[in-house]
């Protein structure tokens, strides 16, 4: 019969529009903004900087090694190296980013910076409401809007924040058992030579850092 | 040029139909009348040029067709392409290996994960690395889901050419949208995912990602049992693709067409029974062929596709062992192939995608190509079109399943 075939199809249409009241599997939108569907563990948008305790600049965990920039497809990022230094989180003497620009207007979300990254120091965030009415410079990030603390990281990626802190604690152990044998050792060799001999008069021991 | 056809020569690449428009307002896109000086042979009448696109709701982005109507008969159709050209090929020359790898995402937006794979596979074949055993299961489920999804969007755009505004489409979506959320949870992003390295994948299965995955996949048959009886034995989408736009078995192989629109001329060739690349020698799955390379095959041929697909889909997700899921050989930084050239071919949803790459030993590739599925069988569509009307060229283009992204790069 001609027009059979449609009316099956009128009657799936049917099913799709009574079962959307009863199963879930059939209504799958929600009322955003007001209702929200959690984000996911793997989320990921635009990058942000990491940094530890409450000072975003005493915390920050980039040195400025500037390998994400050179890595980035779109070359969205730009860095400047400090003339200074500052102590990282094991204490050792790094630089810092003077300058760390992200024009999230060219980023692509790609997360290669983050893969690249030896220093855990930046991360995708989930934050997706940026909408600006200067499209040029509310787009381009600075070191200031990007620097969030570890706190915000381990909420947005929990399951990955924690594995990074257990790899940082486990470098931070690493590194403080290294400087305390480092100091032992350098304070044996120094007894040494003051019990040998005096002439040729020996090299003063050099001062512990920590 | 034949008398009586046209006047302009549209093969010439001077387009008469719609000039660079002037400052002035001249040069606006006209339709152009032509008088036919010999009737002989031909119908009476002017013959009419319509420049469909690029601006139109039909094309799947910005591509054009000048047509030339006789009546509401096509006469010649030219497609014009690279609106969307954003040389992606001369980017992937100057950017290192893995920084090509999120612009392949955004050759074919709807299966990003697919182009991830056909990349990695000819960067893999170039530095010798071999992904282990879970990454190859890995990316076997995530490359089905990808066919799922988009064979599912493209009989929902289908239908939307054809004119059953939203309803088709939005159940296409609605279920597309299940498999867009396993993407996410496990890529982190829904269309552009960025998954697939070399020698393996970026991360690992998240927990309980497996789980939702398998209750997707064994929900899937209702939904295309239900799309089934929805649409394939309604009496107008019978009328307008049965016997429209006939590609010929001869046609389909001399043009190099690939993928569904190939098998459903009854060609049989599918990459992953060819080349069984990755691991597709382990799963049984049959190749689906058509009869007569008319639209409903190529409709139906996509349909029967997802149902082999979730058989793989359901060995994969029940087979998958543990371990580790990249190649200890593979490196994230200072990764340079030694000098040689790959070509990686992979069965996308779409037809054959290829990457074909060139290294100097080092860091970026010398020379870098991508055989896009979509351009390729695109270059049939005047065979297809001649003879139909308008409105069945809006049918037939949107049975090739082209995505300008990737037929443009």
């Amino acid at each position: 019969m001609l027009g059979e075939g449609i009316i099956k199809g009128l009657a799936e249409t049917a099913r799709n529009f009574v079962g959307s009241y009863v199963e879930a599997d059939r209504l799958t939108t929600v009322q955003y903004p007001e209702e929200r569907l959690p984000t996911k563990e793997a989320a990921r948008n635009f990058p942000f900087l990491v940094f530890d305790g409450n000072d975003a600049h005493a915390g920050m965990r980039c040195v400025a090694c500037q390998i994400c920039e050179k890595e980035c497809p779109p070359q969205c990022i730009y860095i400047e190296k400090s003339k200074d230094k500052k102590p990282d989180y094991v204490g050792k003497p790094q630089f810092y980013p003077k300058i760390f620009d992200i024009d999230v207007s060219v980023c692509m979300s790609c997360q290669i910076c983050v893969e690249v990254c030896p220093f855990e120091a930046i991360k995708m965030d989930t934050e997706f409401e940026l909408s600006n009415t200067d499209r040029f410079a509310g787009l381009l990030f600075d070191k200031h809007q990007l620097a969030k603390s570890n706190e915000y990281y381990r909420k947005i990626h929990p399951a990955e924040a924690a594995a990074v802190d257990g790899r940082l604690a486990a470098e931070k152990a690493k590194a403080e058992a290294k400087t305390k044998a480092d100091v032992e050792a350098k304070a044996k060799a120094a007894a040494a030579a003051a019990k040998t001999a005096a002439p040729p008069p020996p090299k003063p021991a050099p001062i512990p850092t920590t | 040029m034949s008398e009586g056809v046209i006047d302009h020569d549209l093969a010439a690449g001077v387009s008469p139909v719609s000039p660079v428009p002037q400052p002035d307002g001249s040069g606006q896109p006209t339709y152009t009348l032509t008088h036919k000086t010999s009737p002989a042979g031909g119908t009476e009448g002017d013959l009419l040029e319509v420049a469909m696109g690029p601006q139109h709701p039909s094309t799947h982005g910005v591509f054009r067709m000048d047509v030339a109507l006789d009546g509401e008969r096509v006469v010649k159709l030219k497609p014009v392409f690279g609106y969307l050209h954003r040389n992606h090929e001369k980017i992937a020359e100057g950017t290192t290996y893995l920084g090509s790898m999120p612009y392949t995402d955004r050759l074919d937006y709807f299966c990003s994960l697919t182009n991830n794979w056909a990349y990695a596979l000819a960067v893999e074949k170039l530095a010798g690395l071999q992904p282990p055993e879970r990454a190859e299961y890995i990316r076997v489920i995530t490359a089905e889901l990808t066919r799922l999804q988009n064979h599912t969007c493209l009989i929902g755009f289908l239908l939307q050419d054809m004119g059953a505004s939203g309803t088709p489409l939005m159940y296409a979506f609605r279920e597309r949208e299940k498999i867009l959320d396993l993407f996410e949870s496990l890529t982190g992003s829904r269309m552009m995912c960025n998954y697939m390295r070399f020698g393996g994948c970026r991360c690992d299965l998240p927990p309980g990602w497996l789980e939702q995955a398998k209750q997707v996949v064994g929900n899937y048959p209702r939904f295309l049992d239900e799309f089934d009886r929805f649409l394939s034995e309604n009496e107008i989408l019978l009328a307008r693709t049965q016997g429209v736009g006939v590609l010929s078995r001869g046609l389909a192989v001399d043009a190099g067409i690939t993928g569904p629109m190939q098998r459903a001329s009854g060609v049989n060739y599918d990459i992953r029974k060819v080349d069984k690349y990755g691991i597709y020698d382990r799963f049984q799955f049959r190749v689906p062929l058509g009869e007569h390379g008319d639209t409903y095959d190529r409709y139906m041929i996509r349909l029967l596709e997802m149902r082999e697909s979730l058989n793989i889909l359901q060995t994969a997700l029940r087979d998958i062992p543990t371990g580790p899921i990249m190649d200890a050989k593979a490196k994230i930084r200072g990764f340079r192939p030694k000098p040689g050239e790959a070509y990686g071919r992979i069965e996308a949803p779409k037809g054959e995608l290829g990457f074909y790459l060139i290294s100097d030993g080092g860091p970026n590739p010398y020379r870098y190509r991508v055989r896009p599925p979509s351009l390729i069988n695109l270059t049939v569509l005047e065979d297809m079109c001649l003879g139909h009307i308008v409105a069945d060229v809006v049918v037939i283009l949107g049975s090739v399943d082209i995505v300008l992204g990737e037929a443009d790069r």
